[in-house]
């Protein structure tokens, strides 16, 4: 079922390294026009969301699957190091890295069933999934807080707490770049093809010898622990979380910042994730016709630039550039 | 069989067949296009809200009821009109997100147009009770299931005894041999979104006395009903509604045996465990073998 | 090596696509298999490749045995094939199709990959080099970056052929690689198979295009509502009366 996807992406190093040079430049250059706190917030939050959205990226755009449930994962990397650091005394580096692990575990164990099953139904199942995750989470208020949520202690590593906007920027700014490099690396590299390969034709992927099940269940779970090693973060970051981190909306959101952005474009998952990050903040404004506009937003963009974002208008570069020889 | 037993059946069986329509909706649409119309929740929103309204308003229940799913159906149309036909070549991906972006505008204008409160429809022929065995039956639920099964028996005999039922179905099966046969696809693509959002709204209209309705209940129940769906075997219009009967009386047993604190998940969790071990679906519909 | 079916039987519900089929195929010649439409060829193809498994019967790679193995099994043993109905992976260029043909051979860590180890730019840059020299032999060296969803059909048959000698097949089973091209083409295609063969490459062609079969094989197994009908050199097998009236019908008398 290979469709003809945009054009082939453009040879090896360059384009990947161009974009990851400006997405690290972005980065070093943004503090200079944030004016506030509040702006950094969100600067924050977007990177929290592209690292998840990169990930997610990697499994959709390229391997080619579906997953309706990943804010079940980014819940679970929120929870996990919540629970180990605030009911259990641990201290938060390795909550956090526990909760990687485990969450990486857990997809491997969900993932081998469910990713044998194709399109509609794989989503179902991660939808499902996804959904599980989040009426448990809300549901065992024992350990989770409840619906209310419960807070969560600061990031502290070997006696210096991370705390403040802009310590914080730096860090999920740094973590940001080096997740789009480990991410170009995997995508140029024969690991890389073959996910793509399973994408363009199974039965052709197999043919030279890639095995899809471990290759979908490979993008699956690092997926899954780039989402929950962002929810963890975020979870130290924001101080206090709730059940609406792993719902169902919010896995319509990520999926939505990769579809939008531009699948099987790193850059472009980056992009997806600070635009959809950004807009609902701006769209506060209208207060009550927030929901009205984002929904109309997203309708247009994905009518008229049914590629998504990035890759419509690296086309329409290229076409300018042609035109102007 | 115990009173007690016999009323989480009922209750199974009537939010049942609500999910039974509502998957109808969403395998009429995805036989005609391939896509998952995450809208499809929406359009039981609008049918309930809409009857609310008018009856709000002063107008008499059958007419508001009217009134109601057509309306949605217009909605259905025009989200097809505007937002699925402009797309028509694009991956399925983006099909689904704009589908998912319909399904934001309509819960933003819903909470514009009415309000963020909840709201009730009268009963169709009053409260009181009537009593089956022990067990106490809302009068209500009579009207769920009989239009149910009014609404399923006018379904069976559109598609198989009307021309323009069985191009939809013609188009269902092979789209480009349908297209060489004169018919429009365009058309067909059109009367299934219409179908699907009058099918959504009336069940909106039949549960609103019993479970109320506001601007986001739309949610929950177009993800139990294709959830559904997918459990009778995407695309068959038998298994939509075993797959939703299934499903009201998994979650009405389980919410009353088990925990009622985990009734959202008993849908999931069977759905998950269906989908590991029957990856057809009820109906056991085997994909076509793809030729290599 | 010696690809050896036997018994091989697959039913599709009430259909008897291939029914008690058997035979050796020796290596370093080159085998056709032919037959009417509907004869079971390309599903006797998808059996020696491990896309179906047989309903009876079994597969075997030399003294071992294949049957039951998924594809991918197949194809580290050494089998390879080309698609009747083009499965070029469309998201990538020309270049990368067969560069992801090398899979086998390349492989690694996902820890390499992502760090980007010395020994791993290294490893790209053979396999970029082999890759291009793969494009040379079946003569699409101007195709290298273009975007494949751009290559006509002729080449992308080819292209296809370059990704699967990208996997280093002991045994290249290709599936109507003449379809749908011109006389030039298929003599391009002709050119292909007779170096590929003199390389040491065991080929099996499935094809209609008679006199392709008849002027580069050397055995021929005849297929006939999915039987094996005959079996023997091309000249034999042509002469054959009983294979005649498979594919023309019996002469009205």
């Amino acid at each position: 079922m290979a469709s003809p996807a945009a054009a082939a992406p453009p040879s090896a190093s360059s384009a990947p390294r161009r974009s990851l040079l400006a997405l690290a430049g972005a980065v070093a250059l943004l503090p200079l026009v944030l004016p506030n706190n509040y702006t950094y917030e969100v600067a924050i939050l977007v990177g929290l969301n592209a690292i998840v959205c990169v990930g997610l990226n990697l499994l959709i755009g390229y391997a080619g699957q579906i997953s309706l449930g990943h804010a079940g994962f980014f819940g679970l990397g929120a929870y996990g190091t919540a629970i180990l650091a605030v009911r259990y005394g641990w201290p938060t580096p390795a909550s956090l890295a526990a909760t990687v692990a485990a969450v990486a575990l857990l997809a491997w164990a969900i993932g081998r069933p469910i990713l044998r099953l194709r399109g509609h139904a794989l989503a179902m199942a991660t939808l499902g999934m996804g959904i599980i995750v989040a009426v448990v989470i809300a549901t065992e208020d024992r350990y989770t807080g409840g619906p209310d949520g419960m807070s969560v202690p600061p990031l502290a590593i070997a006696g210096h707490v991370l705390a403040g906007e802009r310590a914080w920027y730096w860090v999920v700014g740094v973590l940001l770049v080096a997740t789009v490099w480990l991410a170009q690396n995997l995508i140029d590299s024969p690991r890389g093809r073959a996910w793509r390969a399973l994408h363009g034709s199974e039965f052709a992927a197999s043919a030279i010898g890639i095995d899809p099940a471990r290759h979908k269940l490979a993008a699956f779970v690092l997926s899954a622990a780039l989402a929950a090693f962002a929810g963890a973060l975020t979870a130290h970051y924001a101080g206090f979380i709730t059940p609406a981190k792993a719902s169902f909306l919010h896995s319509i959101e990520l999926v939505t910042m990769v579809v939008f952005g531009g699948m099987a474009s790193s850059l472009g998952a980056v992009v997806g994730a600070a635009a959809l990050t950004t807009l609902p903040q701006l769209l506060t404004v209208f207060k009550e016709y927030e929901m009205v506009l984002l929904g109309a937003v997203l309708m247009l963009t994905m009518i008229f630039m049914p590629q998504g974002l990035v890759p419509t208008l690296g086309k329409a570069l290229a076409a300018a550039r042609g035109k102007s020889r | 069989m115990s009173a007690q037993l016999v009323q989480f059946l009922l209750s199974g069986l009537t939010v049942g067949a609500i999910y039974a329509l509502v998957a109808l909706g969403f395998a009429i649409i995805y036989n005609a296009s391939h896509v998952i119309n995450f809208a499809q929740g929406e359009f039981v929103m609008i049918g309930g809200m809409a009857a609310a309204s008018f009856v709000e308003a002063g107008l008499p229940l059958p007419l508001a009821a009217l009134l109601a799913v057509g309306g949605a159906m217009l909605v259905g149309l025009a989200l097809e009109k505007l937002a699925v036909e402009p797309a028509r070549g694009a991956p399925v991906v983006t099909l689904i997100i704009i589908t998912i972006g319909a399904s934001i505008l309509l819960r933003g204008l819903a909470s514009l147009v009415w309000d963020k409160k909840i709201h009730a429809l009268p009963a169709f022929s009053g409260e009181t009770p009537l009593k089956l065995g022990g067990a106490t039956l809302l009068p209500q639920t009579l009207w769920v299931l009989g239009a149910t099964v009014l609404t399923v028996a006018l379904l069976w005999w559109f598609f198989n005894r009307t021309l323009t039922g069985k191009a939809i179905l013609a188009v269902s099966h092979n789209q480009l041999a349908a297209q060489l046969m004169g018919i429009s696809v365009r058309r067909v693509l059109l009367v299934s979104f219409g179908l699907s959002a009058a099918l959504g709204a009336l069940a909106g209209v039949l549960i609103a006395p019993i479970s109320f309705t506001s601007w986001d209940i739309g949610v929950m129940l177009g993800l139990k009903g294709f959830a559904a769906a997918i459990l009778g075997g995407m695309g068959s219009g038998p298994g939509a509604i075993a797959g939703g009967l299934a499903l009201g009386l998994i979650e009405s047993l389980g919410a009353g045996y088990v925990s009622s604190a985990y009734k959202d998940v008993f849908a999931f969790v069977i759905i998950l465990a269906a989908l590991i071990f029957l990856p057809d679906g009820l109906a056991g519909r085997r994909r076509a073998t793809e030729r290599v | 090596m010696l690809l050896r079916a036997e018994n091989l039987a697959k039913r599709f519900g009430g259909v008897h696509a291939v029914q008690d089929v058997s035979f050796a195929l020796a290596p370093g010649t080159v085998h056709a298999i032919i037959g009417p439409n509907g004869a079971g060829k390309t599903t006797l193809l998808n059996l020696l490749t491990g896309i179906y498994q047989p309903s009876e019967g079994g597969v075997f790679l030399g003294a071992r045995e294949l049957t039951g193995l998924p594809p991918h099994r197949f194809a580290a043993a050494g089998i390879g094939r080309t698609f009747q109905n083009l499965q070029i992976f469309f998201n990538m260029s020309a270049l990368e199709n067969v560069m992801a043909g090398r899979w086998l051979h390349e492989g690694g860590s996902l820890a390499a990959a992502a760090l980007r180890l010395p020994q791993l730019v290294r490893a790209e840059r053979r396999c970029r080099a082999e890759a291009h020299s793969l494009l040379d032999l079946v003569g699409l060296a101007r195709w290298a970056d273009a975007a494949s969803d751009a290559m006509p059909y002729g080449a992308l048959k080819r292209l296809e052929i370059a990704r699967a000698l990208a996997a280093g097949p002991k045994l290249l089973l290709l599936d109507e690689p003449a379809a749908g091209l011109n006389p030039t083409e298929t003599h391009e295609i002709d050119r292909l198979i007779r170096e590929l063969a003199s390389r040491g490459i065991t080929i099996v062609l499935v094809e209609h295009n008679m006199k392709l079969v008849m002027g580069v094989s050397g055995h021929v197994i005849v297929l006939d509502e999915g039987r094996l009908l005959a079996e023997g050199e091309p000249r034999e097998v042509s002469a054959d009366p009983r294979v005649i009236e498979a594919y023309l019908g019996v002469e009205a008398r």
